[in-house]
């Protein structure tokens, strides 16, 4: 198990070095520079900026410095946010970004297991067609359509919480609902294909009829095998909900790291947009390792291969 | 021929001609009440958005026509669906916007499936050494967040219409790439190629006369999968203004100038998300239904 968790780590470098090499050069090549958008500035201001953040040297030789500054940790200065470094924006964002996506993961963990595992318990009965057909939904109505429609019903209407801010614990409800909901009704049909499938196996009849009640056959024999899909699934799902999302976070207003993704890359704020893919592929990595893990935990049939 | 591949598929032993697996599977999804129901609606929604894609006037009303006198109306007997603060019609630019979007999903849905369907073929056949590469290349690009990447491939480009599904095309194809090579894997090492091989069979004739067949099931099934996947991509990228530009319509354009006015005027947000959410829900039932019919499993980890 340890050899297996080196071996991966180990992968992983040249797959972070790869990611940077190709962000790097694909970012250069883009048209347009990060004092573009600026107001119009005079050769010799943009000149002294270019020089002073080092974008005045040979593309090569750029790469290679920024190589040498992303292995001892520095992300370097931000363009659009000046006195500001990547390391400093990041770090001030991203717990925002994470409390959010833990309690989105929350709603869908809880939301999308107990959905499934109902409508595996009771297939082809209302309680299956009920949570899938909810979940179909889930699945279909895009972000930006639920966000502003939960908002319009419970803060405008109800005047439950609020429309948008990140200041009391009721202005979590709403943007974890609108970021879990797609997950959760994931979860819900990755969760009832897995149980379906253990139910069917012949260890559970033998459960059953060694005399087995409901419960402990779910939570003792099924929950194993059946949570499989949902774990291969969240490696890289649970990184996209934890570095945040940039949808979610301009509909209410959240001051989390979702923005940076997008607007960085607008602003062509080069160590940002590096700094942010890095830190998310980074993530994907090691959440990918996780979930490999934990399958290999759950099934005992993996750990001798 | 003794070895149909559709016995191998369906697992039936009653597949008497080479066309009666397609023939079982139609009869298949025809019982499935909402996969029939997503097709139809399909049908009749692709119908028209490509209608007034080709004649943009189709509702009497041009998609780009401004009536700033009018301004906003709720949905009434003239405009049915209402207009937009500009005065435009709205059934007009979600029909033509609709045309859009499935276009985009459709081509973008056909660049992911080429290239999938080739490069996951080709590591599936090789095996070995290349096979490890080329898989560990789709590792790689999967741990890349893809919002960024086509954001970069859009700027990259230019905000142009072609090119907008050539860059979802060129991030979607991934998922189609490990499916095809886990069942090239899957079905070369099947009793019924052996015995082709046995038979003294030529390697082309085998490929596409027994191997590419049984391919075609999960591949059928994902692409109607990726379809809902690309057009909810091409509204995120509408949604932050990367995506179709104005005078045109897309159903992300809609639905964010919807969501910028929807306390003063709900209907310009309600019917695009509406339309959008019962096109993908169509879509997802149909490759459900598909899934069934055509016997695939586990075609989506």
């Amino acid at each position: 198990m340890l050899r297996f968790i080196a071996r991966r780590f180990l992968e992983a470098i040249p797959v972070l070095f790869i990611i940077a090499t190709a962000t790097f050069f694909m970012m250069r090549l883009a048209p347009g520079g990060p004092f573009d958008a600026e107001k119009r500035v005079s050769p010799e201001v943009r000149a002294r900026m270019e020089a002073h953040y080092g974008l005045d040297k040979p593309l090569f030789q750029q790469y290679l410095l920024q190589m040498k500054h992303l292995l001892q940790g520095d992300l370097g200065p931000s363009f659009k946010y000046p006195g500001h470094t990547v390391n400093e924006i990041i770090a001030d964002s991203f717990p925002v970004s994470l409390e959010l996506g833990m309690e989105a993961l929350a709603v869908a963990l809880v939301l999308g297991l107990a959905a499934g595992m109902v409508a595996a318990l009771k297939q082809n009965s209302v309680w299956d067609h009920l949570p899938m057909g909810l979940a179909m939904t889930g699945i279909c109505l895009p972000t930006f359509v639920l966000g502003p429609l939960l908002i319009s019903a419970f803060a405008l209407h109800l005047d439950w919480c609020n429309a948008a801010g990140w200041f009391f614990p009721r202005d979590r409800v709403l943007p974890a609902l609108t970021l879990g909901a797609y997950y959760a009704a994931y979860i819900a049909r990755l969760c009832r294909g897995g149980f379906l499938e253990v139910l069917h196996q012949d260890y559970i009849r033998t459960a059953r009829a060694k005399g087995a009640g409901g419960a402990r056959i779910l939570f003792k024999h099924a929950l194993r095998g059946g949570v499989l899909p949902v774990v291969s699934f969240l490696g890289p799902a649970v990184a996209g909900l934890l570095t945040g999302s940039f949808v979610v976070e301009t509909i209410f207003g959240i001051p989390g790291l979702g923005r940076y993704f997008v607007t960085a890359a607008f602003n062509r704020d080069y160590f940002m947009v590096m700094g942010t893919v890095l830190f998310y592929a980074c993530f994907v990595v090691a959440l990918n390792l996780a979930a490999d893990v934990v399958l290999v935990w759950l099934n005992p049939k993996l750990r001798f291969d | 021929m003794a070895l149909s591949p559709s016995i191998a598929l369906a697992g039936s032993a009653d597949a008497a001609g080479a066309s009666s697996f397609w023939r079982d599977a139609w009869r298949r999804l025809r019982q499935n009440k909402l996969a029939v129901f997503g097709l139809g609606l399909l049908s009749v929604l692709g119908a028209l958005c490509f209608a007034s894609f080709l004649w943009p006037n189709l509702t009497g009303f041009n998609y780009g026509q401004q009536n700033l006198a009018l301004g906003p109306v709720p949905p009434n007997r003239l405009h049915w669906l209402g207009t937009d603060p500009l005065g435009r019609d709205l059934l007009a630019r979600l029909l033509y916007g609709g045309g859009i979007s499935l276009t985009v999903g459709l081509c973008a849905t056909a660049v992911s499936l080429t290239i999938g369907v080739i490069y996951g073929a080709i590591a599936g056949f090789a095996g070995g050494k290349l096979d490890m590469v080329m898989m560990r290349l789709v590792d790689i690009l999967y741990a890349l967040p893809f919002a960024i990447f086509v954001i970069l491939l859009m700027v990259f480009f230019g905000q142009n219409f072609i090119l907008l599904f050539l860059a979802i095309g060129a991030v979607e194809w991934l998922t189609m790439a490990r499916i095809v090579r886990g069942q090239v894997l899957t079905v070369k090492q099947q009793e019924f190629i052996e015995a082709a091989h046995a038979l003294g069979l030529r390697e082309g004739r085998i490929i596409f006369r027994h191997i590419v067949p049984n391919l075609l099931g999960p591949i059928i099934v994902y692409a109607t999968l990726t379809v809902p996947e690309v057009i909810i991509l091409e509204s995120f990228l509408s949604f932050l203004g990367l995506g179709v530009q104005p005078p045109h319509s897309s159903w992300g354009v809609l639905i964010k100038e919807g969501a910028e006015v929807m306390e003063e005027y709900p209907w310009l947000l309600i019917y695009p998300g509406a339309v959008m959410t019962l096109t993908l829900f169509s879509l997802n039932f149909l490759g459900d239904g598909l899934r069934d019919a055509l016997d695939v499993r586990g075609s989506k980890d």
